[in-house]
């Protein structure tokens, strides 16, 4: 179903009953915020765990997103869904320039492109005078679904966030799995090989990034929507960190890896927020110690151990 | 008053300068980014924050007394032990412009031995994620100790007057800060260029396999260069320390900027980082005079030309 496998279609089924029954349990705003940096983290997956190209500005599209969404929103007044695919197309028309300069160098130069482009934007977002600075855009309200469904309770709002995910989620696991993701494979695995083969990989490098960046926007606009704000702290690259370490903690290249690695993340800074600076000396020594031990993440260790690809 | 397209002269003069001090810092920066990646294939992202490390351990040095404490018990142990300094004592700059390399270079060589020397096999990518790790504890433990505002840090005395050029009045420190950094720009240079240690360096980065059958010990070398490339930025952190104030975050806004100059310069010649970092300091100075809103993102901007143009760099071999 899907072109899941056994395992992956139980995982599935277990996710989307743990997001049903979850807010029963904790409490929602944590859980939307879990659910939107587990697409962030899916998106940026996207392009390291199946094509092998390190981003590292992916919250540049991410903030952007939470900067259009916020304002389509609150100075347009237009309702949520337009709110976050304006967020969603702002993140693709930046990673379709973006993307184009970055593809012409490859590995580690690609990863300094990206976060210099990334860095350009955030000084962008903190001079320019639709974003408000260092105020950020504050105080948005939760627009209507469709213009006509209230969203205004934590629930409401919820089960939309929720479906944002499942329909991103299950949008990358098709792009994965399509004869497109093939190549991008491919092109991980051997890129000259799979240029011998005729295809253009450049193109396909290009079309995935801007499929991740998409997402990332979308990923951006619903949080700033839930939160129901914009700030510089979404364009800024320590928030790239972040999502990096939620993929690489839950597993890069693994379909439910960022998901998993996005629930411990969120959580652990929920917790530890009264420690202060400590969170970033301890998502410091994360990284160190995922790097050098634990390199196939929370959901690769446990596909090894089962011998499942999940 | 004399104006060049419609400036005063004076204050493109005063642009130039503090834009020849920037690129004085991005040419010291590029340059230990540069002799790292040649040898050990590694983007170090802690760059920033090692070249951090630098400033705070020169401000430590200067003045023990306002960090340690009057009554230390260790790890919760009974043992009060009195750390009081009297105020006056402490490790001058001129000293520590030679000591704190020495500290915080001995520090990256612990670095590599316990950490990065784990990560050859591997793809280049983790490395720049393992450092970025590096980057976070130096940041985040600088930050619980020393806050996130800045601390002062004195002009020494010999050069805090202005040296009168006729045309205008430069302030010392800022002169001796390009002089300095340019000087060491250049001695790396020669010593890599034109020394036979430079040689088996270059050599080990064409072709370490080979080099190490000739009897040359060449994780040594590796362990050696990156404390080297460390001690550049933690010279670079000593000379900033009197102008930046000291604080966590100035790693962190550098470093991303150098490695924009990186991929502009290309990473294939040490000249050509050198010239890099003081060319784009320069423009960057310029772009204040004329178009300030600019500024903060003109460096991005000649790279996304440069990427457009020759994408190699414009020292880079494709």
């Amino acid at each position: 179903m899907f072109g899941f496998t056994r395992a992956q279609a139980t995982g599935f089924v277990l996710m989307v009953a743990l997001i049903i029954l979850a807010p029963a349990v904790l409490y929602p705003v944590f859980l939307m915020k879990v659910l939107c940096f587990a697409l962030f983290a899916c998106a940026f997956n996207l392009l390291i765990g199946y094509v092998g190209l390190l981003s590292f500005g992916h919250a540049a599209y991410f903030g952007m997103g939470c900067y259009v969404a916020a304002w389509a929103a609150k100075t347009w007044g237009l309702s949520a869904e337009l709110s976050i695919l304006a967020a969603g197309l702002t993140g693709a028309a930046l990673g379709m320039l973006f993307g184009w300069l970055a593809i012409r160098r490859a590995g580690i130069y690609f990863a300094m492109i990206t976060l210099a482009l990334a860095q350009m934007v955030y000084f962008f977002c903190l001079q320019a005078p639709f974003t408000g600075g260092e105020d950020g855009i504050q105080q948005v309200p939760r627009p209507p679904l469709f213009g006509a469904i209230s969203l205004q309770s934590d629930m409401a709002i919820y089960w939309l966030v929720a479906g944002v995910f499942l329909l991103g989620f299950l949008l990358i696991h098709r792009i994965v799995t399509s004869p497109f993701g093939q190549v991008l494979k491919a092109i991980r695995e051997n890129e000259p090989r799979a240029t011998s083969l005729g295809y253009r990989t450049d193109d396909y490098k290009w079309v995935a990034f801007v499929l991740s960046t998409f997402l990332a926007g979308i990923a951006g606009g619903t949080k700033a929507l839930v939160f129901g704000i914009a700030t510089l702290t979404d364009v800024h690259w320590s928030m790239h960190g972040e999502v990096v370490l939620m993929s690489l903690v839950g597993g890069l290249g693994t379909l439910f890896g960022p998901v998993v690695g996005a629930l411990i993340l969120t959580a652990m800074e929920n917790y530890l927020a009264q420690f202060g600076a400590w969170v970033t000396v301890m998502q410091g020594v994360v990284f160190v110690f995922c790097v050098l031990a634990f390199r196939r993440g929370v959901i690769g260790e446990l596909g090894a151990l089962l011998r499942m690809k999940l | 008053m004399i104006t060049i397209f419609g400036k005063p002269l004076l204050l493109l003069y005063g642009q130039l300068t503090l834009g020849l001090i920037n690129g004085a810092f991005y040419a010291l920066l590029s340059l230990g980014l540069a002799v790292i990646f040649g040898m050990l294939n590694i983007i170090n992202f802690a760059h920033g924050a090692l070249f951090m490390m630098g400033a705070f351990v020169a401000w430590m040095l200067l003045q023990p007394n306002q960090w340690l404490p009057d009554d230390w018990t260790p790890f919760g142990l009974n043992l009060h032990w009195n750390l009081q300094v009297p105020d006056g004592i402490g490790v001058s700059y001129w000293p520590a412009l030679l000591i704190v390399p020495l500290i915080v270079g001995a520090f990256g060589v612990v670095m590599e031995k316990l950490l990065i020397n784990r990560l050859y096999k591997l793809d280049q990518l983790y490395g720049l994620l393992l450092t970025f790790g590096c980057a976070l504890i130096i940041e985040g433990l600088a930050r619980n100790q020393f806050g996130s505002s800045g601390m002062p840090y004195a002009i020494p005395e010999a050069l805090s007057g202005p040296i009168d050029l006729g045309f205008m009045k430069l302030p010392a420190y800022r002169a001796w800060v390009v002089v300095a950094a340019a000087s060491v720009c250049l001695l790396t240079w020669l010593v890599i260029e034109k020394t036979p240690i430079g040689s088996t360096l270059r050599a080990a980065t064409e072709n370490a396999a080979l080099v190490q059958a000739f009897g040359v010990n060449v994780p040594r070398l590796m362990t050696l260069t990156f404390g080297a490339g460390v001690a550049l930025a933690a010279f670079a952190g000593v000379l900033a320390a009197p102008i930046y104030s000291v604080n966590p975050g100035m790693g962190s806004n550098f470093i991303i900027t150098v490695f924009a100059v990186v991929v502009i310069g290309g990473m294939g010649s040490i000249l050509g980082s050198i010239v890099t970092g003081f060319g784009l300091g320069i423009v960057e100075g310029l772009t204040k005079v004329y178009y300030p809103q600019a500024s903060a993102t003109v460096i991005f901007m000649v790279m996304v030309i440069v990427l457009l143009l020759r994408p190699a760099g414009l020292f880079g071999k494709t």
